[in-house]
């Protein structure tokens, strides 16, 4: 299904999506209070910006450099080209310490590599920790936001789905006591898991070191309580210096949610005595994109989601209607590098109103890119009956006899079409909004009495 | 306040066709303000649906076509944001008329940008009793810059603000939203009916509770939509361009 069809389908429930906008657009507003309180704020845009720009002009060495400091602190690094070696590579970690259930905290990039039905094919239980990543693994459904992954479902929900798995009291809908139901639960796997899975934040080329924020500290309770530690990263992960922290970090949590900084941010330099750290290196697709002069810009991400809490379509058509890994602005000019014929219809998602570009803590023109997604689209997409017409509309626009002539049929056609062929399906402008009112004369044609 | 004499009027061509008086306020406006104003007669339109809808690269005439046209003036001003943004920023680049080009584009402006920025409106004589809410179209507002972005971090200003309060009686109101988008879109409101729709209707709700009477801004196209919206719903707003208003006011 396409966006369109998905997010009328979204929009149904109207109490319901009018809630979802609500919720999104009050995280939106926090953002924008608590950015406003930091004086430097666009100059820290830039900043980071600008490293990223750096980092991905010199991609290779700093990978490199990475690899290199982190193999000195005892960490294992695999690469894997695709999100197939991906999981194979975590698949064959398992497999050697004899794992069969892992606890895993929140990585869009594991999800991007499918590694939860991958691993589960195999005999592994994954276990999501990530409170929201649990409650919609619980469904099977994917994050339909990156930083919240269930921000489509309510309460009561919640309540009903912990009522199934967690045998918790039917009804209620307090969400402490569901929390703690929560906390119960994961104790437990965190208890009995051999291995954790965790994502990375930021991979600092000079120390070796990555660091992985989470607000609920899951990361940690499973890497801490487990012998081995697999991080998965994406390639564009990498910054050059430790000290850039400062900058990201101060971006990162305002931007996600308004919280001056996630709650845990935690250094993984090298692993404790008997343990091991391996990192996963990966490509998916990210030197491609890194090719594509017009979006090479969307890697410089840092996974924030501001652009999909300010963006009024995906507040208004909720993350499952891009189905997309990576919903919202972001994902659109991510996805069709991915796979353009599938994606198609994300880059006109949107109205190119620019509000995404705006919140973006890197600064990346995410419309600018919708834009240029366009354009490669309708060239995949050869000669159809939308090429033709923009054909003929550039040959009628580039000769005024033709457009006078075309403008007057359109604004006749108007005045004497009944209603009930202009308002009807097949007019789709007029299906809950009124025509303009045809007036009697064109500005030209007024111009021309009136002034010449 | 200075005057200019050679003024080439860009009227976007939807405004031509449906809203000539909004096309005839933005002349007479200019005109009031010693202006000399010509409206070429061979302009048709500056290609952004096409370009927008993906087909930038068959937009090569229409945009040769646009600096033909106005190439002899020595200001290019339109009443919208949008169209003015697609012609300095978005059109392909013309061959062998490249510097033309960049010297055209440099000297279009958006209404009322042009009224601060190069005419330096400061005592408009004229009242306009209502309570106004200001529909920042995004092409204007995120794109040319024409007011502070509630995004940003950045002290506030709004060029339409500071036109319009310079008249008696008008009373600007704050929305709680200051610049969400409309869902109008070019396209996006035929492609994406039903989002479209649901912007425009929650952007009205705005307005509508803040106690606007008049709904103004400097793109129609908006305008258009959020209009047409209203009046299926019977809701008591009208709707004005940003140049009617002042047009009116300072008669």
């Amino acid at each position: 299904m396409s966006h369109p069809a998905k997010a009328s389908e979204f929009l149904e429930d109207s109490a319901k999506s009018k809630w979802h906008d609500e919720t999104l657009w009050f995280v939106r507003d926090k953002r924008d209070t608590i950015s406003k309180t930091i004086p430097e704020w666009e100059q820290l845009r830039e900043l980071a910006s600008r490293i990223k720009d750096n980092v991905l002009a010199n991609l290779d060495n700093y990978l490199i450099e990475f690899e290199k400091n982190a193999k000195a602190n005892n960490i294992h690094v695999h690469w894997a080209k695709d999100a197939e070696e991906h999981n194979n590579i975590v698949l064959s970690i398992l497999q050697q310490h004899r794992c069969k259930a892992i606890v895993k905290s929140k990585s869009i990039l594991t999800e991007e590599c499918h590694l939860n039905p991958f691993l589960e094919e195999n005999g592994v239980e994954v276990v999501d920790t990530d409170l929201g990543e649990r409650i919609v693994q619980f469904l099977n459904q994917p994050p339909s936001h990156i930083v919240l992954p269930a921000i489509h479902l309510k309460k009561r929900d919640i309540s009903e789905i912990f009522h199934e798995k967690l045998q918790t009291e039917k009804g209620n809908e307090d969400p402490t006591y569901l929390t703690h139901a929560a906390r119960v639960h994961l104790r437990e796997k965190f208890l009995g898991a051999k291995v954790a899975i965790t994502g990375v934040n930021f991979g600092v080329a000079e120390t070796g070191e990555f660091v992985v924020c989470t607000n609920e500290g899951n990361a940690d309770m499973g890497v801490h309580l487990a012998d081995v530690h697999i991080a998965c990263m994406g390639i564009e992960k990498i910054i050059p210096r430790r000290k850039d922290l400062g900058v990201f970090l101060r971006l990162l949590a305002r931007s996600a949610t308004g919280q001056p900084i996630t709650n845990y941010n935690s250094h993984f330099r090298s692993p404790s005595p008997g343990k091991e750290i391996h990192i996963v290196l990966v490509d998916n697709g990210r030197t491609e994109q890194l090719g594509r002069e017009k979006f090479k810009n969307s890697l410089k991400c840092i996974r924030c989601g501001a652009c999909m809490n300010t963006c009024p379509i995906y507040r208004r058509s909720g993350g499952y209607s891009y189905g997309s890994v990576v919903p919202g602005p972001i994902g659109s000019i991510l996805s069709p590098g991915l796979d353009l014929k599938k994606h198609s219809s994300l880059p006109f998602a949107s109205t190119l109103c620019g509000s995404c570009t705006d919140v973006c803590p890197v600064k990346i023109n995410i419309h600018e890119q919708l834009y240029e997604w366009r354009q490669e689209i309708t060239k995949d997409q050869g000669t159809n009956a939308k090429s033709i017409s923009m054909k003929i509309a550039n040959g009628i626009f580039a000769v005024p006899f033709a457009y006078k002539v075309s403008g007057a049929m359109m604004r006749g056609a108007l005045k004497i079409l009944p209603d009930s062929i202009t308002y009807s399906g097949l007019n789709t402008w007029g299906k809950q909004r009124d025509l303009p009112e045809t007036p009697k004369e064109t500005f030209k044609d007024w111009y021309k009495k009136n002034r010449s | 306040m200075s005057k200019i004499e050679n003024i080439g009027l860009f009227i976007p061509c939807y405004v031509d066709q449906f809203y000539p008086k909004v096309a005839i306020a933005t002349m007479e406006l200019l005109e009031k303000l010693g202006c000399k104003v010509t409206y070429p007669i061979a302009q048709t339109c500056c290609g952004q649906p096409m370009a927008n809808a993906g087909y930038e690269r068959d937009t090569v005439g229409t945009t040769k076509h646009f600096l033909e046209t106005f190439k002899n003036f020595d200001y290019i001003v339109a009443p919208s944001g949008s169209c003015v943004l697609h012609v300095k920023e978005h059109v392909p680049a013309v061959s062998e008329m490249e510097m033309a080009q960049k010297a055209i584009q440099d000297k279009t402006f958006e209404l009322t940008e042009f009224l601060t920025d190069v005419l330096k409106v400061e005592n408009l004589k004229g009242s306009f009793p209502h309570k106004v809410g200001f529909h920042a179209s995004c092409h204007g507002h995120r794109g040319l810059r024409l007011g502070s972005c509630s995004e940003r971090n950045e002290p506030f200003f709004s060029k339409g603000k500071q036109l319009l309060e310079q008249l008696e009686g008008l009373e600007w109101v704050e929305l709680t939203r200051k610049d969400e988008c409309c869902g109008f879109g070019g396209t996006f409101a035929v492609t994406e009916e039903a989002l479209s729709v649901q912007m425009g209707k929650d952007r009205l709700e705005d307005h509508l509770v803040h106690g606007v009477e008049v709904l103004t801004g400097g793109d129609m196209s908006c305008i258009m939509h959020l209009e047409g919206i209203a009046r299926r719903n019977k809701q008591p707003l009208q709707f004005k361009h940003i140049a009617e208003i002042l047009n009116e006011a300072i008669t």
